[in-house]
């Protein structure tokens, strides 16, 4: 048991925030965040062939760097500091988890060597139904429809709040068998964004920093080698792909209340009122020592999951605790960034109410992130679900 | 970063495990899950003899080193005992300000016939300690405590003269630490001195505080010519701040996992109340259940953290140390105000009269002692705010 970052974990980490703070400033991102892709090219290349991020916990013998989810975590953490627009999270934290997840070797081969290469991808699974079920993130999400035509499958359905989902170059797509419920029948489907039949659009959005789409798929007929998997048969894969997912999202979360944390008390001990800065007063003081709290405990949330993620993929004893654990994080998480934000916001006074100071920035996308992929009510009826809803435990 | 145990450390813990099987059993049975906070009233003779139990079988003072008289046991097999400890229900240690506090500062500060004289007891667990640190003008403003230390050449001893308060245990306590003024013309935290106090003497009264529960783990402690070995200062005189906040930094190393079993026992309780009586069919219930849970769950991974980090190298605290008193006491609150929620009307229905309380509504109460004592939570967001953030420390007002 180790519960620090060792040396190399360390360097990932302090060589992402480096880079960060010299390419994702203020001005880039407000520069990439107005574009329709929602990123810089340029830079994303440059983070493609000269840092390799996207390949980083992709296994060597896809072209990855093979490292773990912890390493990912860490420099995930850097991009939520940072504000990072770019297609990183959809592409690794949706796309290439869902093949490692649920890709069959001949997917695995073709596609990840891709995404090492520099190619987007994303994960399409939430129908307009969701929001009608209160906004479950669960399989009853799974809208998109699937059926047979020899030995093709025709996909037909819309999907809506996928990240990045215009501009993405592999969809992962779930659906489900027609007449089916919940979790049963529900099938993923790996394929190119420019297939016959494929409609997206941007779908504008409030924060502006993580672009939205919705795909409309109409007779999209795929061969049966677009299937990962077993047929019908594919719920716990993508339960187990967005609980990756959301340790992922936890982590960037964290390092956005981080980023309003540190933001604010820098503010506050340069602000001036009654002649001294108003980081002197307890009030302001107090506030911001629940702001650190609240980061310190995400912080101990996400390193956890992390770790869990980690032993999910490499298939130990401890994988079963990953929903368990992605639902902890992210509902603390999601709820702490949000606070951060929202205290970060006030005690800013009147220019955290300008567009000018950066501040609104995280304060849109602390609530963007809390939807997605459900937020902490939907996660904490999770986990009330297994503590009070299962047969009397052990103990 | 890695959650799994190596294998020596899962044989450790199954020789944890069969030990306390084997061992809390016959006359210590009734002990199983008694004795915590809010609890510690329950038991005290049983528990002693239980320290003493723990002790035959090296439990004692694991994590110390072993010329000491412990075990020098890693840390990571101080959390799986502790782990095991609170698993197997086994009681609240009545030897844990001993173990955790006073023997660590004597290791830490003392001198060697202090070592000699005073660790084998608390090993053993036939002495037991208390600490003598608030006043009734010396609360969050601890520095500015008044009992005084006076030097008796003719005695060669000190001389104490003061007032003591919420001191837990004193009465069932062999010896008190106390912080007193060595300079009688010092204010704050220079002049104090570090002194290791017999209780059974003459000039130590101790009288129990009748709490909000209804019972009496504080007391209040008057030292009136209480006499204290020359020898038994710890450092110099003028050193005790110093000292007194060295051993700050011990109160949150590996005890924390046990504690947090302790809070895990508390959250089974409620939820199997919920569960009983159909509070777990209310939405809202259910997610302040599941948010209990989920801190409790990232509160042992924070305590993994602290574990694992090495402070400043001034002995500063890390950040996920600053925020763990803070966070810890405002968790355990709101269980207690849950634990009623859960229950409804038949929280406010006794045990049995006249005023026996339940254990949840004893814990309930109880718990409103962690936001205050040790820092309450507005001091610690001040330690929070000045230490991890560096915002400018409250304004001093001049002494009158």
């Amino acid at each position: 048991m180790e519960f620090a970052f060792t040396d190399e974990q360390q360097m990932i980490r302090d060589t992402a925030e480096a880079f960060l703070a010299e390419v994702s400033t203020s001005e880039a991102v407000r520069q990439a965040m107005v574009t329709d892709q929602g990123y810089d090219h340029e830079l994303w290349q440059r983070i493609c062939t000269e840092l390799y991020w996207q390949a980083i916990h992709i296994p060597e013998a896809y072209g990855g760097l093979g490292l773990g989810y912890v390493e990912l975590v860490a420099m995930l953490e850097q991009m939520g500091r940072y504000l990072l627009c770019s297609p990183f999270f959809s592409t690794v934290c949706l796309g290439a988890n869902a093949l490692i997840v649920a890709g069959t070797e001949a997917q695995k081969a073709e596609f990840l060597p891709q995404i090492c290469d520099g190619k987007t991808a994303t994960l399409a699974y939430t129908g307009y139904q969701s929001a009608r079920h209160g906004g479950q993130w669960g399989a009853d999400a799974v809208s998109t429809t699937v059926f047979r035509d020899g030995e093709d499958f025709i996909l037909n359905g819309t999907l809506r709040y996928v990240p990045d989902g215009a501009s993405a170059q592999l969809l992962v797509v779930a659906a489900r068998a027609e007449g089916s419920l919940g979790a049963e029948g529900i099938s993923l489907f790996v394929l190119s964004a420019d297939e016959a039949g494929i409609s997206r659009r941007l779908l504008p959005t409030m924060d502006q920093t993580r672009k939205q789409g919705e795909i409309v798929l109409t007779d999209v007929r795929v061969p049966a080698a677009a299937l990962m998997g077993a047929e019908g048969q594919a719920w716990s894969n993508l339960e187990a792909i967005v609980d990756l997912a959301n340790v992922a999202l936890a982590a960037e979360q964290m390092g956005g209340a981080q980023q309003l944390l540190d933001m604010t008390v820098d503010y506050t001990k340069e602000r001036q009122q009654f002649n001294r800065p108003i980081a002197g007063f307890q009030a302001i003081k107090h506030m911001a020592a629940d702001m650190m709290t609240r980061v310190e405990v995400a912080r101990s949330g996400v390193y956890y999951a992390a770790c869990i993620a980690e032993e999910f993929l490499q298939k130990t004893e401890l994988a079963v605790e990953l929903p368990e654990a992605a639902s902890v994080a992210k509902s603390y998480c999601a709820d702490a960034y949000f606070q951060n934000a929202s205290d970060a916001l006030q005690m800013h006074g009147g220019v955290g109410f300008t567009w000018e100071y950066d501040v609104h920035l995280y304060f849109k996308r602390a609530k963007a992130s809390e939807h997605f992929l459900g937020n902490g009510d939907y996660h904490r009826e999770r986990l009330a679900q297994w503590l009070l809803d299962q047969d009397e435990r052990g103990e | 970063m890695k959650l799994s145990f190596s294998p020596e450390d899962e044989q450790f813990r199954v020789e944890v495990a069969q030990w306390l099987q084997q061992n809390l059993t016959g006359e210590f049975e009734k002990l199983k899950f008694r004795g915590g906070p809010g609890d510690e009233h329950m038991f005290p003779h049983e528990r002693q003899r239980w320290e003493q139990k723990l002790a035959e079988g090296g439990w004692t003072c694991i994590g110390w080193p072993q010329e000491c008289g412990g075990r020098g046991c890693s840390i990571e097999q101080q959390v799986i005992f502790n782990e095991e400890y609170a698993r197997a229900g086994a009681p609240g240690r009545a030897g844990h300000i001993g173990e955790g506090l006073a023997g660590p500062t004597i290791i830490a500060f003392g001198s060697d016939a202090q070592k000699q004289k005073y660790l084998p007891g608390i090993v053993a667990g036939t002495e037991l300690w208390c600490q003598g640190y608030s006043e009734p003008g010396a609360g969050s403003d601890l520095a500015n405590v008044k009992t005084r230390a006076r030097f008796d050449e003719a005695k060669g001893k000190w001389l104490i003269n003061g007032q003591k308060v919420w001191t837990s245990l004193a009465h069932e306590s062999d010896y008190c630490f106390v912080i007193a003024r060595t300079d009688p013309d010092s204010v704050a935290h220079k002049g104090l001195g570090f002194f290791l106090v017999k209780m059974a003497q003459p000039g130590v009264e101790v009288r129990g505080i009748q709490q909000i529960t209804g019972t009496s783990e504080f007391n209040e402690v008057f030292f009136d010519n209480a006499e204290c070995d020359a020898e038994d200062i710890v450092g110099e005189p003028g050193d005790g701040w110093k000292v007194a906040m060295g051993l700050l930094g011990f109160e949150r190393g590996v005890s924390t996992l046990g504690q947090q079993m302790q809070f895990q026992n508390e959250l089974n309780a409620v939820i199997r109340e919920a569960r009983a009586n159909g509070a777990d069919h209310n939405p809202v219930i259910r997610q302040r259940i599941a948010r209990a849970h989920a801190e409790l769950k990232i509160m042992r991974y924070n305590s993994m953290r602290m574990l694992s980090g090495q402070g400043g190298s001034d002995g500063s605290l890390q950040k996920e140390a600053l925020i763990y008193k803070l966070f810890w006491a405002t968790w355990h609150r709101s269980l207690g105000e849950l634990a009623m929620d859960v229950l409804g009307p038949d929280s406010q229905i006794l045990e049995d009269g006249p005023y026996q309380l339940t254990r949840l509504q004893s814990m309930y109460l109880f718990v409103r002692s962690d936001t205050i004592y040790g820092g309450t939570n507005e001091i610690q967001r001040n330690i929070i705010a000045e230490r991890g953030l560096g915002m400018p420390k409250e304004p001093k007002v001049a002494v009158q």
